[in-house]
């Protein structure tokens, strides 16, 4: 089931010997296919770390190089070649789903610039510890409905006055969701036309705008589950 | 290339076909009985008393034995692939298989590859599928009269890592090379999309013989990206036909008095009157059982189609969630679904129409499913078309692409047993992940990972795949050492791990035991007669075996006159027999393998009617039967008894 699979960089293309970087998908002289270059998500796709991007672009630039490196292309092809195939469609894979995505390309980007982005899984300790400080009353309140509403359900019972109220909660919630969506936005163009000290604090203001967002998320999707869609 | 040809195949649960690529199209091989699908159905022969390598039969004439001797026969043996013991446990409640075990040994591993008994020998569910694969390659061999050896092999799209390894592993105890394994809905697409310019988004909505799969794909200049799947690995048209019949067998023993699942023959002969049901009442309003008892009673039962669709109804709702999951992980309405393919057998149920109609909105949007693609074939025309890029030979698939994704999300074993997610379902594959992983001992040179695949939050709630040790990390504080271990799914959907020490740089060594599959060693001594790839003995085996089959059904045709079923045929169909087995007669005379085998088809053919002749007093007979000897027996054991019937006693108690 498993096999080690080797990706050491050469200095020179395995095939024609003649040097390049290793930012290359494929020999600039003789153009075979080259182990997984070095670079980040963006460099795949010859692109500078910039947070507006076009999409449709990228979807094109996606499909261009799945064509020319996915395995179906080096099924007869020979192994180094294959394994080579294989690992960098799984870079391009990897880098596609991550840049296109909103979410998740902030995310990697502000990664790359080594910032600590909060994890999923975290303790209940450590979620309480991170309410946002104009949210806390709200919160307390809504925790407490959650209960009241979890406890009702387990005994069969429907609390229409208490659905209503949590109904009107996620909305407000999902509204401020929308907020966090909509700053980070005006991030985004801060950051990327920005200078050094201009994305310094872009990056600063995203990395709380991220936070927040995935404080709301798990609240919106507790009400979710709670209230059964 | 000097490669031969890539042929597609579809091992499906209840019939399998091999297609190739021929000109700018896909087309189905037939086998040597002319027909284009092969039951998975696999019979042990009688072991010959001089000794001698045991041999098996596949497809139709294996059905043929279900009803005789269904103690040496297996089906639906793709239930079983990839999973283990306890994970079968209910497939055994539905299913004849006859689990070998051994009383000495003491309790079963579960963590082993549950064995099948056949008659006198066992085999692991790779081991019979690979059987069901040497017979395809066998057919498509014959087809063209050169050696083939290289495959690719549709699997339901929500197969798991261990299915996905099952089936490549009886790709090659059959002698083929798999060189890729496709999802089926994703290469019913292929087809679909092949000579259309198309572009959009499609719903392929797979109902087979004993798995669900849903896939929604994005088609656009010739790339076909999957965006989501979803499914059930054990749903399907089984299913119907096990729960009529229980209803069946239930009525004939409350209104009766006669318990016929004592008598596995006799089941097989109901079961095949269900599926004849099942099928009727696609097209017809209602549908009826009528069979013999032994104790001279019928048992007749009218089902009309309202009845039946109240009875299958909750077999067709567990299609709904999945369907729904699709939807929603593509982030998609059903509005946004600009048609849907209907693939499998069972979409032929007009019920099951109603219900994707309702799904997707259909009727409502002026559209109907699209059913003019041959539910049986296309998942095997895909295949083919699926080769030919691979083969990279052809103009019609040079621009087409499939980019499809991992159907479960891949995670580790967390502390607290939870799962934390490294791949998330629905990724386009070949696809990654890295994780970094340190001790927590002073010391330690250790550290266990267990890698799961499933959705569930709990490890022990998902789908083990495999356990490892990273070994002989240096000696370091706790927490010092660095270890980056990468998981990449390749484009089968199969795992790969590799992992490195990144403070000592040393390439940490990993003994990887799956949790669950067969070892390369025991994959290896399970290889079907090497002899199938050497192809200096290929010619010769070709006559061989085109001299056998001639000679048996020669030999058929020879007993043909001592059966009742001959004094049915008319003048012309008999003289038609007599001319047909006269030319063969003559061509089997001749080195030329492919006249003997084009004789043999024309004799086959001319004994069509005969065969179905003889093919019902053999249902009805079996019924009768195998009931008068054991009357009065009830004991459990008779079920798992041999029951061995040879045609000789069949005759007599015919007459």
């Amino acid at each position: 089931m498993f096999k080690v699979l080797d990706s050491a960089v050469p200095v020179a293309c395995w095939s024609c010997s003649i040097g390049h970087n290793d930012s290359t998908l494929f020999c600039p002289h003789c153009s075979k296919i080259q182990p997984p270059p070095g670079g980040d998500y963006f460099s795949v796709f010859g692109l500078e770390p910039k947070l507006n991007l076009d999409l449709s672009a990228l979807e094109h630039e996606f499909h261009r190089l799945s064509r020319k490196l996915h395995p179906d292309r080096f099924a007869r092809a020979l192994e180094n070649e294959k394994q080579w195939s294989l690992a960098d469609t799984a870079l391009l894979n990897d880098a596609y789903r991550t840049l296109k995505d909103p979410l998740r390309r902030t995310e990697y980007l502000l990664k790359l610039l080594g910032a600590e982005i909060g994890e999923e899984r975290e303790s209940k300790a450590e979620k309480a510890a991170r309410v946002p400080a104009d949210l806390l009353e709200e919160v307390f309140e809504l925790n407490m409905q959650l209960e009241e509403m979890r406890a009702a359900r387990a005994t069969g019972e429907t609390d229409f006055a208490l659905e209503a109220s949590l109904t009107e909660a996620k909305e407000k919630f999902d509204g401020l969701l929308e907020e966090v969506d909509e700053d980070l936005r005006a991030q985004w163009a801060a950051w990327d036309e920005g200078d050094r000290a201009g994305r310094g604090a872009a990056q600063k203001i995203m990395v709380a705008l991220l936070d927040r967002r995935r404080y709301l998320s798990n609240l919106v999707r507790d009400v979710n589950e709670t209230l059964g869609d | 290339m000097a490669e031969g040809r890539v042929v597609g195949i579809d091992l499906g649960t209840t019939n399998s076909l091999v297609a190739y690529m021929e000109g700018d199209r896909p087309v189905v091989i037939p086998g040597v009985d002319g027909l284009n699908l092969v039951p998975s159905v696999v019979a042990l022969d009688p072991i010959p008393v001089s000794g001698g390598r045991p041999t098996v039969t596949v497809g139709n004439s294996a059905r043929k034995a279900l009803i005789q001797t269904p103690e040496r026969v297996i089906y639906s043996v793709k239930r079983l692939m990839g999973r283990g013991l306890e994970e079968i446990q209910e497939e055994l409640k539905l299913f004849p298989f006859h689990l070998a075990g051994d009383a000495e040994a003491g309790p079963p591993d579960p963590n082993e590859v549950p064995r099948i008994q056949l008659g006198e020998l066992r085999f692991t569910p790779p081991e019979i599928s690979a059987y069901i694969l040497r017979q395809l390659k066998r057919n498509a061999e014959r087809f063209f009269s050169a050696p083939v050896t290289q495959a690719v092999i549709t699997v339901p799209a929500y197969f798991n890592d261990a299915q996905r390894q099952a089936t490549k592993d009886a790709g090659r105890m059959a002698g083929l090379e798999v060189l890729r394994l496709v999802n089926e809905p994703t290469a019913a697409a292929l087809a679909y999309g092949l000579d259309r310019a198309k572009a959009g988004t499609i719903a392929v909505y797979d109902l087979g013989g004993g798995t669900f799969d849903i896939s929604i794909l994005k088609l656009r200049d010739g790339i076909f990206e999957v965006q989501s799947t979803n499914g059930d690995t054990h749903l399907g048209g089984d299913d119907i036909d096990n729960l009529l019949l229980a209803i069946a067998l239930n009525e004939i023993h409350a209104e009766h008095g006669v318990d016929l699942r004592l008598h596995p023959g006799a089941v097989q002969a109901v079961r095949k009157a269900a599926i004849e049901v099942k099928i009727q009442l696609s097209t017809e309003p209602m549908a009826r059982f009528n069979i013999e008892l032994p104790n001279g009673d019928r048992y007749q039962r009218e089902i009309p189609r309202a009845v039946y669709e109240m009875l299958i109804e909750p077999v067709l709702v567990r299609t709904v969630g999945p369907c729904k999951q699709a939807l929603a992980d593509a982030g998609i309405t059903p509005e946004q679904i600009d048609e849907v393919v209907l693939v499998g057998g069972s979409t032929r149920i007009p019920a099951v129409r109603q219900l994707v109609d309702e799904l997707f909105h259909l009727t409502a949007r002026g559209k109907r499913p699209h059913i003019e693609l041959n539910p049986d074939e296309v998942v095997a025309l895909g295949a083919a078309v699926q080769a030919d890029i691979l083969a990279g030979a052809s103009k019609s698939t040079e621009e087409m692409l499939l980019l499809d994704v991992t159907p479960l999300s891949l995670g580790i074993e967390a502390l607290g047993g939870t799962v934390a997610r490294i791949i998330q379902r629905n990724s386009t594959i070949p696809a990654s992940a890295t994780e970094h992983f340190t001790t927590g001992v002073d010391g330690q040179t250790n550290v266990a990972i267990h890698v799961v695949q499933g959705e569930r939050e709990l490890a022990a709630d998902c789908r083990s795949l495999a356990r490892f040790d990273l070994k002989g990390i240096p000696p370091m504080s706790a927490g010092l050492p660095r270890i980056e271990v990468k998981f990449l799914i390749d484009a089968d959907g199969i795992l790969h791990v590799t992992a490195r020490e990144q403070r000592s740089g040393l390439a940490a060594q990993i003994e990887v035991k799956p949790t669950y599959g067969l070892t390369d060693e025991q994959v290896e001594s399970m290889i079907l007669d090497s002899f199938d790839n050497a192809e200096a003995d290929f010619a010769k085996r070709l006559l061989i075996e085109a001299r056998n089959e001639a000679e048996t059904i020669l030999a058929a045709v020879e007993r043909a006159p001592a059966s009742p079923a001959w004094k049915q045929l008319t003048g012309d169909e008999r003289t038609a027999i007599t001319l047909a087995r006269d030319y063969l007669i003559k061509a089997q005379t001749t080195k030329d393998s492919a006249a003997i085998r084009e004789a043999t088809l024309i004799l086959d053919h001319a004994t069509r009617r005969f065969a179905e002749l003889m093919m019902e007093a053999a249902v009805s007979s079996a019924l009768r039967g195998k009931t008068m000897e054991t009357a009065g027996e009830e004991l459990a054991e008779a079920v798992t008894a041999p029951h061995a019937m040879a045609p000789a006693e069949f005759k007599r108690q015919r007459s």
